[in-house]
Protein backbone atom coordinates (compact mmCIF):
# COMPACT_ATOMS: atom_id res chain seq x y z
CA UNK A 1 0.00 0.00 0.00
CA UNK A 2 2.64 2.58 1.25
CA UNK A 3 5.86 2.53 3.29
CA UNK A 4 3.70 4.17 6.45
CA UNK A 5 3.97 1.35 8.93
CA UNK A 6 0.82 2.75 10.32
CA UNK A 7 -1.88 4.13 8.82
CA UNK A 8 -5.49 5.98 9.44
CA UNK A 9 -7.66 7.23 6.62
CA UNK A 10 -10.84 9.43 7.64
CA UNK A 11 -10.72 7.79 10.99
CA UNK A 12 -14.07 8.47 13.01
CA UNK A 13 -15.64 7.33 16.07
CA UNK A 14 -18.97 7.76 17.72
CA UNK A 15 -19.67 6.28 20.54
CA UNK A 16 -23.38 4.69 21.01
CA UNK A 17 -25.36 7.29 22.57
CA UNK A 18 -23.11 9.83 22.28
CA UNK A 19 -24.17 13.18 19.95
CA UNK A 20 -20.85 14.07 19.48
CA UNK A 21 -17.44 12.11 17.92
CA UNK A 22 -14.82 11.11 19.73
CA UNK A 23 -12.72 11.18 17.25
CA UNK A 24 -13.60 12.57 13.37
CA UNK A 25 -12.23 12.05 10.50
CA UNK A 26 -8.67 11.65 11.52
CA UNK A 27 -6.08 10.61 9.39
CA UNK A 28 -2.28 10.59 9.99
CA UNK A 29 0.44 8.22 9.35
CA UNK A 30 3.30 6.78 11.28
CA UNK A 31 6.33 5.92 9.10
CA UNK A 32 8.81 2.98 10.21
CA UNK A 33 11.09 3.70 13.62
CA UNK A 34 9.08 6.74 14.09
CA UNK A 35 8.00 7.52 17.52
CA UNK A 36 4.66 9.46 17.56
CA UNK A 37 3.33 11.49 20.42
CA UNK A 38 -0.71 11.83 20.62
CA UNK A 39 -1.35 14.85 23.04
CA UNK A 40 -4.14 16.75 23.92
CA UNK A 41 -6.47 17.69 26.65
CA UNK A 42 -9.22 15.00 28.27
CA UNK A 43 -11.70 13.84 25.58
CA UNK A 44 -9.41 15.05 23.03
CA UNK A 45 -9.65 10.91 21.69
CA UNK A 46 -5.68 10.59 22.28
CA UNK A 47 -6.55 7.22 23.60
CA UNK A 48 -9.25 6.19 21.61
CA UNK A 49 -7.29 6.85 18.57
CA UNK A 50 -4.70 4.57 19.81
CA UNK A 51 -6.64 1.83 20.94
CA UNK A 52 -8.72 1.97 17.06
CA UNK A 53 -5.13 0.85 16.04
CA UNK A 54 -5.42 -2.53 17.64
CA UNK A 55 -9.24 -2.39 17.79
CA UNK A 56 -9.96 -2.46 21.34
CA UNK A 57 -12.25 -0.14 20.17
CA UNK A 58 -13.74 -0.35 16.39
CA UNK A 59 -13.45 2.54 14.26
CA UNK A 60 -16.87 4.01 13.32
CA UNK A 61 -15.70 4.82 9.44
CA UNK A 62 -12.58 5.40 8.01
CA UNK A 63 -9.97 2.49 7.26
CA UNK A 64 -6.58 1.86 9.24
CA UNK A 65 -3.29 -0.11 8.02
CA UNK A 66 -0.82 -1.67 10.31
CA UNK A 67 2.15 -3.13 8.61
CA UNK A 68 0.62 -2.88 5.33
CA UNK A 69 -2.38 -5.28 6.52
CA UNK A 70 -6.23 -3.80 6.68
CA UNK A 71 -6.45 -3.85 10.28
CA UNK A 72 -9.93 -3.79 10.04
CA UNK A 73 -10.38 -6.74 8.29
CA UNK A 74 -7.83 -8.79 10.09
CA UNK A 75 -9.31 -10.56 13.18
CA UNK A 76 -9.01 -8.85 16.29
CA UNK A 77 -6.65 -11.28 18.28
CA UNK A 78 -4.52 -12.14 15.32
CA UNK A 79 -3.36 -8.44 14.20
CA UNK A 80 -3.01 -7.70 18.05
CA UNK A 81 -0.68 -9.97 18.61
CA UNK A 82 1.48 -8.60 15.92
CA UNK A 83 1.33 -5.26 17.92
CA UNK A 84 3.45 -4.26 21.27
CA UNK A 85 0.70 -3.10 24.12
CA UNK A 86 1.67 -1.01 27.17
CA UNK A 87 -0.62 0.52 29.03
CA UNK A 88 -0.48 3.01 32.34
CA UNK A 89 -1.83 0.33 35.01
CA UNK A 90 0.76 -1.71 33.51
CA UNK A 91 -2.12 -4.59 33.49
CA UNK A 92 0.54 -7.17 34.43
CA UNK A 93 -0.92 -10.68 35.89
CA UNK A 94 -0.21 -10.37 39.19
CA UNK A 95 -0.63 -14.07 39.35
CA UNK A 96 2.02 -14.75 37.02
CA UNK A 97 5.66 -14.50 37.07
CA UNK A 98 7.64 -11.82 35.43
CA UNK A 99 9.37 -14.28 33.20
CA UNK A 100 5.71 -15.57 32.56
CA UNK A 101 4.20 -11.85 32.11
CA UNK A 102 6.85 -11.44 29.26
CA UNK A 103 6.41 -14.78 27.56
CA UNK A 104 2.86 -14.29 27.03
CA UNK A 105 2.45 -13.30 23.21
CA UNK A 106 5.40 -15.95 22.51
CA UNK A 107 3.17 -18.33 24.17
CA UNK A 108 0.05 -17.42 22.17
CA UNK A 109 2.32 -17.19 19.24
CA UNK A 110 3.54 -20.59 19.84
CA UNK A 111 6.99 -20.50 20.16
CA UNK A 112 9.42 -23.08 20.80
CA UNK A 113 9.85 -22.87 24.75
CA UNK A 114 13.96 -22.69 24.88
CA UNK A 115 13.08 -19.40 22.56
CA UNK A 116 10.43 -18.00 24.36
CA UNK A 117 12.80 -18.51 28.09
CA UNK A 118 16.02 -16.99 25.89
CA UNK A 119 13.65 -14.33 24.70
CA UNK A 120 12.41 -13.76 28.19
CA UNK A 121 16.48 -13.51 29.36
CA UNK A 122 17.44 -10.97 26.77
CA UNK A 123 14.26 -8.69 27.59
CA UNK A 124 14.45 -8.51 31.03
CA UNK A 125 18.21 -7.68 30.61
CA UNK A 126 17.23 -5.48 27.72
CA UNK A 127 15.16 -3.09 29.86
CA UNK A 128 17.35 -2.80 32.82
CA UNK A 129 15.78 -5.71 35.32
CA UNK A 130 17.43 -8.02 37.45
CA UNK A 131 17.56 -10.92 36.12
CA UNK A 132 16.68 -12.59 39.47
CA UNK A 133 13.58 -10.81 39.10
CA UNK A 134 12.39 -13.18 36.72
CA UNK A 135 10.44 -15.94 39.31
CA UNK A 136 9.00 -13.02 41.32
CA UNK A 137 5.49 -11.61 41.21
CA UNK A 138 4.58 -8.17 39.99
CA UNK A 139 3.36 -7.40 43.45
CA UNK A 140 7.19 -7.48 44.53
CA UNK A 141 7.87 -5.43 42.24
CA UNK A 142 7.97 -1.62 42.51
CA UNK A 143 5.92 0.98 40.18
CA UNK A 144 8.97 1.81 37.54
CA UNK A 145 9.92 -1.99 37.85
CA UNK A 146 6.32 -3.17 36.89
CA UNK A 147 6.41 -0.61 34.08
CA UNK A 148 9.53 -1.95 32.71
CA UNK A 149 8.44 -5.64 32.52
CA UNK A 150 5.27 -3.73 31.08
CA UNK A 151 7.61 -2.60 28.25
CA UNK A 152 9.23 -5.65 28.03
CA UNK A 153 6.44 -7.53 27.16
CA UNK A 154 5.19 -5.56 24.76
CA UNK A 155 8.25 -5.97 22.94
CA UNK A 156 8.35 -10.26 23.71
CA UNK A 157 7.03 -11.10 20.47
CA UNK A 158 9.83 -8.39 18.51
CA UNK A 159 6.19 -6.83 16.80
CA UNK A 160 7.01 -4.26 14.29
CA UNK A 161 4.44 -1.55 16.19
CA UNK A 162 3.87 -0.82 19.59
CA UNK A 163 1.50 1.21 21.20
CA UNK A 164 2.08 3.07 24.33
CA UNK A 165 -1.02 4.45 26.38
CA UNK A 166 0.35 6.82 29.43
CA UNK A 167 2.83 4.12 29.95
CA UNK A 168 4.70 6.41 32.57
CA UNK A 169 1.47 8.24 33.65
CA UNK A 170 1.22 6.64 37.50
CA UNK A 171 5.14 6.91 38.16
CA UNK A 172 6.43 9.48 40.22
CA UNK A 173 8.25 12.34 37.96
CA UNK A 174 11.82 11.00 38.62
CA UNK A 175 10.99 7.86 37.50
CA UNK A 176 9.26 8.74 35.06
CA UNK A 177 11.85 11.20 33.42
CA UNK A 178 14.09 8.20 33.89
CA UNK A 179 11.76 5.70 32.06
CA UNK A 180 11.33 7.94 29.49
CA UNK A 181 15.47 8.05 29.35
CA UNK A 182 15.34 4.77 29.17
CA UNK A 183 12.85 4.01 26.22
CA UNK A 184 14.47 6.60 24.14
CA UNK A 185 17.92 4.37 24.47
CA UNK A 186 15.71 1.70 24.20
CA UNK A 187 14.38 2.72 20.99
CA UNK A 188 17.80 3.71 19.52
CA UNK A 189 18.26 -0.09 19.85
CA UNK A 190 15.24 -1.46 18.64
CA UNK A 191 13.62 1.23 16.30
CA UNK A 192 10.03 0.24 16.90
CA UNK A 193 7.45 2.05 15.32
CA UNK A 194 5.87 3.19 18.27
CA UNK A 195 2.16 5.63 19.09
CA UNK A 196 2.46 6.98 22.58
CA UNK A 197 -0.35 9.17 24.10
CA UNK A 198 0.37 11.52 26.93
CA UNK A 199 -1.52 14.54 28.39
CA UNK A 200 1.98 15.91 29.27
CA UNK A 201 3.29 17.67 26.15
CA UNK A 202 6.61 18.12 27.85
CA UNK A 203 6.63 14.42 27.89
CA UNK A 204 5.56 14.92 24.03
CA UNK A 205 8.46 16.84 23.43
CA UNK A 206 10.66 14.77 25.12
CA UNK A 207 9.72 11.16 23.13
CA UNK A 208 8.46 12.15 19.98
CA UNK A 209 10.27 12.23 16.82
CA UNK A 210 6.69 13.84 15.63
CA UNK A 211 3.74 15.06 17.60
CA UNK A 212 0.04 15.12 16.62
CA UNK A 213 -1.66 17.55 19.34
CA UNK A 214 -5.52 16.66 19.21
CA UNK A 215 -8.34 18.91 20.09
CA UNK A 216 -11.35 17.66 21.78
CA UNK A 217 -13.66 15.45 19.59
CA UNK A 218 -10.26 14.27 18.28
CA UNK A 219 -9.72 17.28 15.78
CA UNK A 220 -6.23 16.89 14.79
CA UNK A 221 -4.65 20.54 14.91
CA UNK A 222 -1.49 20.16 13.84
CA UNK A 223 1.08 16.92 13.42
CA UNK A 224 4.83 17.71 13.39
CA UNK A 225 8.23 17.52 14.90
CA UNK A 226 8.40 19.31 18.50
CA UNK A 227 11.02 21.59 16.81
CA UNK A 228 8.92 22.60 14.33
CA UNK A 229 5.58 22.77 16.38
CA UNK A 230 7.43 25.32 19.24
CA UNK A 231 8.79 27.25 16.50
CA UNK A 232 5.44 27.62 14.34
CA UNK A 233 2.08 26.62 16.05
CA UNK A 234 -0.77 25.82 13.48
CA UNK A 235 -3.06 27.95 15.61
CA UNK A 236 -3.95 29.68 19.17
CA UNK A 237 -4.66 26.16 20.58
CA UNK A 238 -1.67 24.51 19.66
CA UNK A 239 0.11 27.95 21.06
CA UNK A 240 -2.41 27.63 24.29
CA UNK A 241 -1.50 24.08 24.64
CA UNK A 242 2.23 24.57 24.34
CA UNK A 243 1.89 26.97 27.24
CA UNK A 244 4.11 30.41 27.94
CA UNK A 245 7.30 28.70 27.64
CA UNK A 246 7.57 27.37 24.37
CA UNK A 247 10.99 29.05 23.39
CA UNK A 248 12.12 27.76 27.07
CA UNK A 249 10.93 24.19 25.43
CA UNK A 250 12.63 24.77 22.70
CA UNK A 251 16.05 25.20 24.07
CA UNK A 252 14.92 22.02 25.65
CA UNK A 253 15.18 20.44 22.09
CA UNK A 254 18.93 22.12 21.00
CA UNK A 255 21.78 20.14 21.65
CA UNK A 256 25.30 22.45 22.52
CA UNK A 257 27.35 21.04 19.94
CA UNK A 258 25.16 22.36 17.16
CA UNK A 259 25.51 26.45 18.11
CA UNK A 260 28.32 28.39 17.85
CA UNK A 261 29.99 28.85 20.78
CA UNK A 262 32.15 31.73 21.93
CA UNK A 263 35.72 32.03 22.44
CA UNK A 264 35.63 33.74 26.25
CA UNK A 265 37.00 35.81 28.57
CA UNK A 266 40.01 33.45 28.69
CA UNK A 267 43.57 34.45 28.84
CA UNK A 268 47.48 32.86 29.83
CA UNK A 269 48.72 33.05 32.33
CA UNK A 270 51.22 35.51 32.52
CA UNK A 271 48.90 37.92 30.40
CA UNK A 272 49.29 41.49 31.34
CA UNK A 273 46.95 43.22 33.49
CA UNK A 274 45.72 45.63 30.19
CA UNK A 275 45.15 42.71 28.26
CA UNK A 276 42.78 40.53 31.25
CA UNK A 277 40.85 44.17 31.73
CA UNK A 278 40.26 44.07 27.65
CA UNK A 279 39.50 40.66 27.77
CA UNK A 280 36.51 41.38 30.54
CA UNK A 281 35.08 44.30 28.88
CA UNK A 282 34.52 41.93 26.00
CA UNK A 283 32.05 40.12 27.77
CA UNK A 284 30.81 42.76 30.34
CA UNK A 285 32.17 40.96 33.27
CA UNK A 286 34.21 41.66 36.14
CA UNK A 287 36.97 38.12 35.79
CA UNK A 288 39.01 36.37 33.25
CA UNK A 289 39.19 32.92 32.51
CA UNK A 290 42.42 31.20 32.90
CA UNK A 291 43.93 28.32 30.61
CA UNK A 292 45.47 27.56 26.95
CA UNK A 293 43.97 26.68 23.72
CA UNK A 294 41.45 23.32 24.71
CA UNK A 295 41.76 23.82 28.71
CA UNK A 296 40.20 25.76 30.79
CA UNK A 297 41.88 25.87 34.35
CA UNK A 298 39.58 28.64 36.75
CA UNK A 299 39.03 31.93 37.10
CA UNK A 300 40.45 34.93 38.42
CA UNK A 301 38.67 38.29 39.61
CA UNK A 302 40.06 40.94 38.05
CA UNK A 303 40.79 42.97 41.26
CA UNK A 304 42.78 39.93 41.91
CA UNK A 305 44.21 40.37 38.67
CA UNK A 306 45.17 44.27 39.85
CA UNK A 307 46.43 43.12 43.19
CA UNK A 308 48.89 40.85 41.47
CA UNK A 309 49.87 42.95 38.22
CA UNK A 310 49.27 40.07 35.76
CA UNK A 311 47.28 36.80 35.43
CA UNK A 312 48.55 33.95 37.45
CA UNK A 313 48.05 30.55 37.91
CA UNK A 314 47.80 29.83 40.91
CA UNK A 315 45.03 30.27 43.79
CA UNK A 316 42.38 29.70 40.62
CA UNK A 317 38.54 29.22 41.50
CA UNK A 318 36.57 26.75 39.72
CA UNK A 319 34.01 27.25 37.16
CA UNK A 320 30.91 26.13 38.98
CA UNK A 321 28.71 26.51 35.28
CA UNK A 322 30.89 23.69 33.51
CA UNK A 323 28.51 22.01 31.11
CA UNK A 324 28.85 19.38 28.87
CA UNK A 325 28.53 19.79 25.07
CA UNK A 326 25.54 16.93 25.00
CA UNK A 327 23.48 18.86 27.50
CA UNK A 328 20.83 21.19 25.47
CA UNK A 329 20.52 24.75 25.49
CA UNK A 330 18.21 24.80 28.26
CA UNK A 331 20.82 22.92 31.13
CA UNK A 332 23.14 25.37 29.83
CA UNK A 333 20.71 28.72 30.40
CA UNK A 334 20.37 27.11 33.64
CA UNK A 335 23.76 27.12 34.26
CA UNK A 336 24.16 30.19 33.14
CA UNK A 337 21.45 31.61 35.74
CA UNK A 338 22.61 29.82 38.88
CA UNK A 339 26.14 31.10 38.66
CA UNK A 340 27.86 34.64 38.89
CA UNK A 341 30.12 34.36 35.87
CA UNK A 342 26.65 34.50 33.65
CA UNK A 343 28.39 31.97 31.64
CA UNK A 344 28.51 28.81 31.41
CA UNK A 345 31.95 27.16 30.24
CA UNK A 346 31.21 24.23 27.35
CA UNK A 347 33.56 21.12 28.02
CA UNK A 348 33.77 18.27 25.62
CA UNK A 349 35.01 15.57 28.67
CA UNK A 350 37.78 17.72 29.92
CA UNK A 351 38.51 19.49 26.65
CA UNK A 352 37.29 23.48 26.96
CA UNK A 353 35.34 23.86 23.77
CA UNK A 354 33.69 27.73 24.39
CA UNK A 355 31.40 29.42 26.55
CA UNK A 356 27.63 30.30 25.96
CA UNK A 357 25.70 33.53 26.94
CA UNK A 358 22.46 34.75 27.39
CA UNK A 359 22.15 36.60 24.58
CA UNK A 360 23.52 33.89 22.08
CA UNK A 361 21.29 31.58 23.64
CA UNK A 362 18.36 34.46 22.73
CA UNK A 363 20.29 34.68 19.29
CA UNK A 364 19.57 30.90 18.76
CA UNK A 365 16.32 30.94 19.04
CA UNK A 366 14.83 33.95 17.37
CA UNK A 367 17.09 34.06 14.51
CA UNK B 1 -39.17 -34.19 81.70
CA UNK B 2 -35.86 -34.48 79.47
CA UNK B 3 -33.83 -33.61 82.46
CA UNK B 4 -35.53 -36.32 84.37
CA UNK B 5 -34.64 -38.77 81.91
CA UNK B 6 -31.21 -37.57 81.36
CA UNK B 7 -29.94 -37.56 85.35
CA UNK B 8 -27.78 -40.28 86.65
CA UNK B 9 -26.14 -40.72 83.18
CA UNK B 10 -23.07 -39.08 82.33
CA UNK B 11 -22.69 -36.54 79.14
CA UNK B 12 -20.62 -38.83 77.46
CA UNK B 13 -19.96 -42.65 77.43
CA UNK B 14 -16.92 -43.77 76.32
CA UNK B 15 -17.47 -47.25 76.36
CA UNK B 16 -20.20 -47.18 73.90
CA UNK B 17 -18.18 -44.59 71.77
CA UNK B 18 -15.95 -47.76 71.62
CA UNK B 19 -18.69 -50.02 71.31
CA UNK B 20 -19.27 -48.26 68.05
CA UNK B 21 -16.00 -47.05 66.38
CA UNK B 22 -17.47 -48.62 62.89
CA UNK B 23 -20.83 -47.38 63.05
CA UNK B 24 -19.17 -43.45 63.65
CA UNK B 25 -16.74 -44.32 60.48
CA UNK B 26 -19.42 -45.33 58.70
CA UNK B 27 -21.26 -42.25 59.46
CA UNK B 28 -18.32 -40.24 58.77
CA UNK B 29 -17.80 -41.58 55.61
CA UNK B 30 -21.60 -41.02 54.40
CA UNK B 31 -21.45 -37.56 55.56
CA UNK B 32 -18.45 -36.68 53.57
CA UNK B 33 -19.53 -38.53 50.36
CA UNK B 34 -23.00 -36.27 50.96
CA UNK B 35 -21.10 -33.30 51.37
CA UNK B 36 -18.63 -33.80 48.70
CA UNK B 37 -21.29 -34.46 45.87
CA UNK B 38 -23.37 -31.30 47.25
CA UNK B 39 -19.92 -29.39 46.74
CA UNK B 40 -19.19 -30.70 43.49
CA UNK B 41 -22.51 -30.52 41.57
CA UNK B 42 -22.99 -27.21 43.39
CA UNK B 43 -19.97 -25.75 41.95
CA UNK B 44 -20.80 -27.40 38.55
CA UNK B 45 -24.23 -26.08 38.18
CA UNK B 46 -22.40 -22.48 39.85
CA UNK B 47 -19.86 -22.39 37.55
CA UNK B 48 -22.08 -22.84 34.62
CA UNK B 49 -24.90 -20.38 35.81
CA UNK B 50 -21.92 -17.58 36.56
CA UNK B 51 -20.91 -17.96 33.19
CA UNK B 52 -24.47 -17.47 31.76
CA UNK B 53 -24.50 -14.40 34.14
CA UNK B 54 -21.10 -12.77 33.03
CA UNK B 55 -21.81 -13.17 29.85
CA UNK B 56 -25.78 -12.11 29.88
CA UNK B 57 -25.55 -9.67 32.80
CA UNK B 58 -29.60 -9.44 32.47
CA UNK B 59 -29.78 -12.41 33.94
CA UNK B 60 -27.72 -12.27 37.08
CA UNK B 61 -30.60 -10.57 38.69
CA UNK B 62 -32.97 -13.50 37.74
CA UNK B 63 -30.65 -16.40 38.89
CA UNK B 64 -30.04 -14.64 42.11
CA UNK B 65 -33.60 -14.18 42.54
CA UNK B 66 -34.15 -18.14 42.41
CA UNK B 67 -31.02 -19.58 44.30
CA UNK B 68 -32.06 -16.86 46.82
CA UNK B 69 -35.63 -18.08 47.36
CA UNK B 70 -34.25 -21.57 47.41
CA UNK B 71 -31.55 -20.78 50.35
CA UNK B 72 -34.02 -19.39 52.36
CA UNK B 73 -36.48 -22.49 52.16
CA UNK B 74 -36.32 -23.89 55.39
CA UNK B 75 -34.46 -27.30 54.91
CA UNK B 76 -37.14 -29.47 56.99
CA UNK B 77 -39.67 -28.06 54.42
CA UNK B 78 -38.04 -28.66 51.70
CA UNK B 79 -36.89 -32.48 52.48
CA UNK B 80 -40.56 -32.80 53.57
CA UNK B 81 -41.72 -31.33 50.14
CA UNK B 82 -39.37 -33.46 47.90
CA UNK B 83 -40.30 -36.78 49.79
CA UNK B 84 -43.00 -37.70 47.85
CA UNK B 85 -41.67 -36.99 44.84
CA UNK B 86 -38.13 -38.45 44.98
CA UNK B 87 -38.64 -40.56 47.97
CA UNK B 88 -36.23 -41.18 51.09
CA UNK B 89 -33.25 -41.57 48.72
CA UNK B 90 -29.65 -39.79 48.33
CA UNK B 91 -31.11 -37.73 45.44
CA UNK B 92 -33.76 -36.01 47.91
CA UNK B 93 -31.03 -35.30 49.92
CA UNK B 94 -28.65 -34.11 47.48
CA UNK B 95 -31.28 -32.03 45.62
CA UNK B 96 -32.00 -29.82 49.22
CA UNK B 97 -27.75 -29.72 49.66
CA UNK B 98 -26.61 -28.69 46.61
CA UNK B 99 -29.88 -25.89 46.25
CA UNK B 100 -28.30 -24.22 49.48
CA UNK B 101 -24.59 -23.92 48.05
CA UNK B 102 -26.00 -22.63 44.57
CA UNK B 103 -26.58 -18.77 46.09
CA UNK B 104 -22.81 -18.39 47.90
CA UNK B 105 -20.83 -20.10 44.84
CA UNK B 106 -22.79 -17.78 42.35
CA UNK B 107 -22.13 -15.02 44.42
CA UNK B 108 -18.97 -14.92 44.84
CA UNK B 109 -17.93 -16.02 41.25
CA UNK B 110 -19.46 -13.39 39.66
CA UNK B 111 -18.34 -11.34 42.38
CA UNK B 112 -14.69 -12.80 42.62
CA UNK B 113 -14.56 -12.22 38.22
CA UNK B 114 -16.11 -8.97 38.42
CA UNK B 115 -13.94 -7.92 40.88
CA UNK B 116 -10.37 -8.36 38.21
CA UNK B 117 -8.75 -5.12 37.80
CA UNK B 118 -9.77 -3.92 34.05
CA UNK B 119 -6.82 -3.13 33.04
CA UNK B 120 -5.39 -6.36 33.58
CA UNK B 121 -8.49 -7.59 31.34
CA UNK B 122 -7.94 -4.97 28.69
CA UNK B 123 -3.91 -5.80 28.57
CA UNK B 124 -4.84 -9.39 28.03
CA UNK B 125 -7.05 -8.74 25.30
CA UNK B 126 -4.97 -6.31 23.44
CA UNK B 127 -2.03 -8.71 23.85
CA UNK B 128 -4.38 -11.00 21.74
CA UNK B 129 -6.24 -13.47 23.88
CA UNK B 130 -9.41 -14.47 22.95
CA UNK B 131 -12.29 -14.04 25.34
CA UNK B 132 -12.22 -17.25 26.32
CA UNK B 133 -8.16 -17.26 27.15
CA UNK B 134 -8.83 -14.16 28.79
CA UNK B 135 -11.68 -16.17 31.02
CA UNK B 136 -9.69 -19.10 31.85
CA UNK B 137 -6.05 -18.04 32.14
CA UNK B 138 -7.02 -14.79 33.61
CA UNK B 139 -10.33 -14.16 35.24
CA UNK B 140 -10.79 -17.16 36.78
CA UNK B 141 -7.16 -17.35 38.46
CA UNK B 142 -7.62 -14.07 39.98
CA UNK B 143 -10.82 -14.81 41.21
CA UNK B 144 -9.80 -18.07 42.91
CA UNK B 145 -9.33 -16.68 45.78
CA UNK B 146 -12.90 -14.79 46.20
CA UNK B 147 -13.85 -18.55 44.97
CA UNK B 148 -12.78 -20.56 47.21
CA UNK B 149 -14.14 -18.21 50.27
CA UNK B 150 -17.51 -18.88 48.60
CA UNK B 151 -16.43 -22.67 48.84
CA UNK B 152 -15.54 -22.30 52.61
CA UNK B 153 -17.91 -20.69 53.50
CA UNK B 154 -20.95 -23.33 51.03
CA UNK B 155 -18.75 -26.42 52.71
CA UNK B 156 -19.42 -25.45 56.38
CA UNK B 157 -23.25 -24.64 55.59
CA UNK B 158 -23.53 -28.08 53.77
CA UNK B 159 -21.83 -30.09 56.82
CA UNK B 160 -24.18 -28.26 59.04
CA UNK B 161 -27.09 -29.32 56.77
CA UNK B 162 -26.11 -33.04 55.73
CA UNK B 163 -27.34 -33.39 60.05
CA UNK B 164 -30.65 -32.09 59.12
CA UNK B 165 -30.99 -35.14 55.97
CA UNK B 166 -30.76 -37.26 58.87
CA UNK B 167 -34.37 -36.78 59.12
CA UNK B 168 -35.40 -38.78 55.44
CA UNK B 169 -32.59 -41.40 56.67
CA UNK B 170 -29.36 -39.80 54.63
CA UNK B 171 -27.98 -37.87 57.40
CA UNK B 172 -24.56 -39.44 57.77
CA UNK B 173 -23.51 -38.17 61.49
CA UNK B 174 -26.99 -36.41 61.70
CA UNK B 175 -28.32 -39.65 62.56
CA UNK B 176 -26.25 -40.42 66.25
CA UNK B 177 -28.01 -36.37 66.59
CA UNK B 178 -31.91 -37.57 65.94
CA UNK B 179 -31.25 -40.96 67.22
CA UNK B 180 -29.74 -39.28 70.60
CA UNK B 181 -32.49 -36.82 70.15
CA UNK B 182 -35.09 -40.24 70.27
CA UNK B 183 -33.44 -42.06 73.18
CA UNK B 184 -32.30 -39.21 75.26
CA UNK B 185 -28.33 -40.42 74.96
CA UNK B 186 -26.46 -37.48 75.29
CA UNK B 187 -23.33 -39.43 74.27
CA UNK B 188 -24.73 -39.83 71.02
CA UNK B 189 -25.63 -36.24 70.54
CA UNK B 190 -22.38 -35.34 71.28
CA UNK B 191 -20.32 -37.63 69.09
CA UNK B 192 -22.73 -36.45 66.14
CA UNK B 193 -21.79 -32.84 66.99
CA UNK B 194 -18.38 -32.88 67.77
CA UNK B 195 -17.78 -35.01 64.40
CA UNK B 196 -19.53 -33.02 61.90
CA UNK B 197 -17.67 -29.91 63.86
CA UNK B 198 -14.53 -31.80 63.38
CA UNK B 199 -14.87 -32.65 59.86
CA UNK B 200 -16.35 -28.88 58.78
CA UNK B 201 -12.68 -28.29 60.07
CA UNK B 202 -11.16 -30.57 58.63
CA UNK B 203 -12.52 -29.18 54.75
CA UNK B 204 -12.05 -25.81 55.60
CA UNK B 205 -8.67 -25.72 56.87
CA UNK B 206 -8.30 -28.39 53.21
CA UNK B 207 -9.76 -25.47 51.86
CA UNK B 208 -7.37 -22.76 52.90
CA UNK B 209 -4.19 -24.97 52.14
CA UNK B 210 -5.45 -25.97 48.61
CA UNK B 211 -5.37 -21.86 47.94
CA UNK B 212 -2.52 -21.53 49.15
CA UNK B 213 -1.31 -23.68 46.81
CA UNK B 214 -3.06 -22.49 44.35
CA UNK B 215 -2.58 -19.01 44.57
CA UNK B 216 0.87 -18.11 45.35
CA UNK B 217 1.15 -14.88 43.86
CA UNK B 218 -1.79 -13.48 46.66
CA UNK B 219 0.98 -14.51 49.33
CA UNK B 220 4.12 -12.93 47.45
CA UNK B 221 1.72 -9.89 47.20
CA UNK B 222 0.89 -9.85 50.89
CA UNK B 223 5.03 -9.64 52.18
CA UNK B 224 5.53 -6.59 50.22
Amino acid sequence: MNDAMIRLEHVSKTFPGSATDAVSDLSFEVPEGEILVLVGPSGCGKTTTLKMINRIIEPSSGVIWVAGVNAIETQPHELRRQIGYVIQQTGLFPHRTIAQNIATVPKLLGWERPRISARVEELIDLVGLDSDMANRYPGELSGGQQQRVGVARGLAADPPVLLMDEPFGAVDPIVRTRLQLELLDLQARVRKTIVFVTHDIDEAIQLGDRVAILNVGGVLEQIGTPEDILRVPANDFVAEFLGTDRGLKRLSLIKIHTVDLDPGPVVAPGTSLEEARAAAARYDVDWVGVGSPGRLDGWLHLAEVESAGQVTAADLRPFRSRINTSATLKEALDAIISTRAKVAAVFDGDHYLGMLTAERISAEITQ
Amino acid sequence: MILAQLEGQPLVRWDWIADHLDDIWVATKEHLVLTGIALGVGLILSVALSMVAIRFRRTYTPITWITGILYTIPSLALFSILVPITGLTVLTAEIGLVSYTLLILIRNIVAGIDGVDPAIKEAAIGMGYTPRRVLLQVEVPLALPVIIAGLRIASVTTIGLVTVAALIGKGGLGFFILQGLRRFFTTEIVVGAVMSVALAVAIDVLLVVAQRALTPWARAKATV
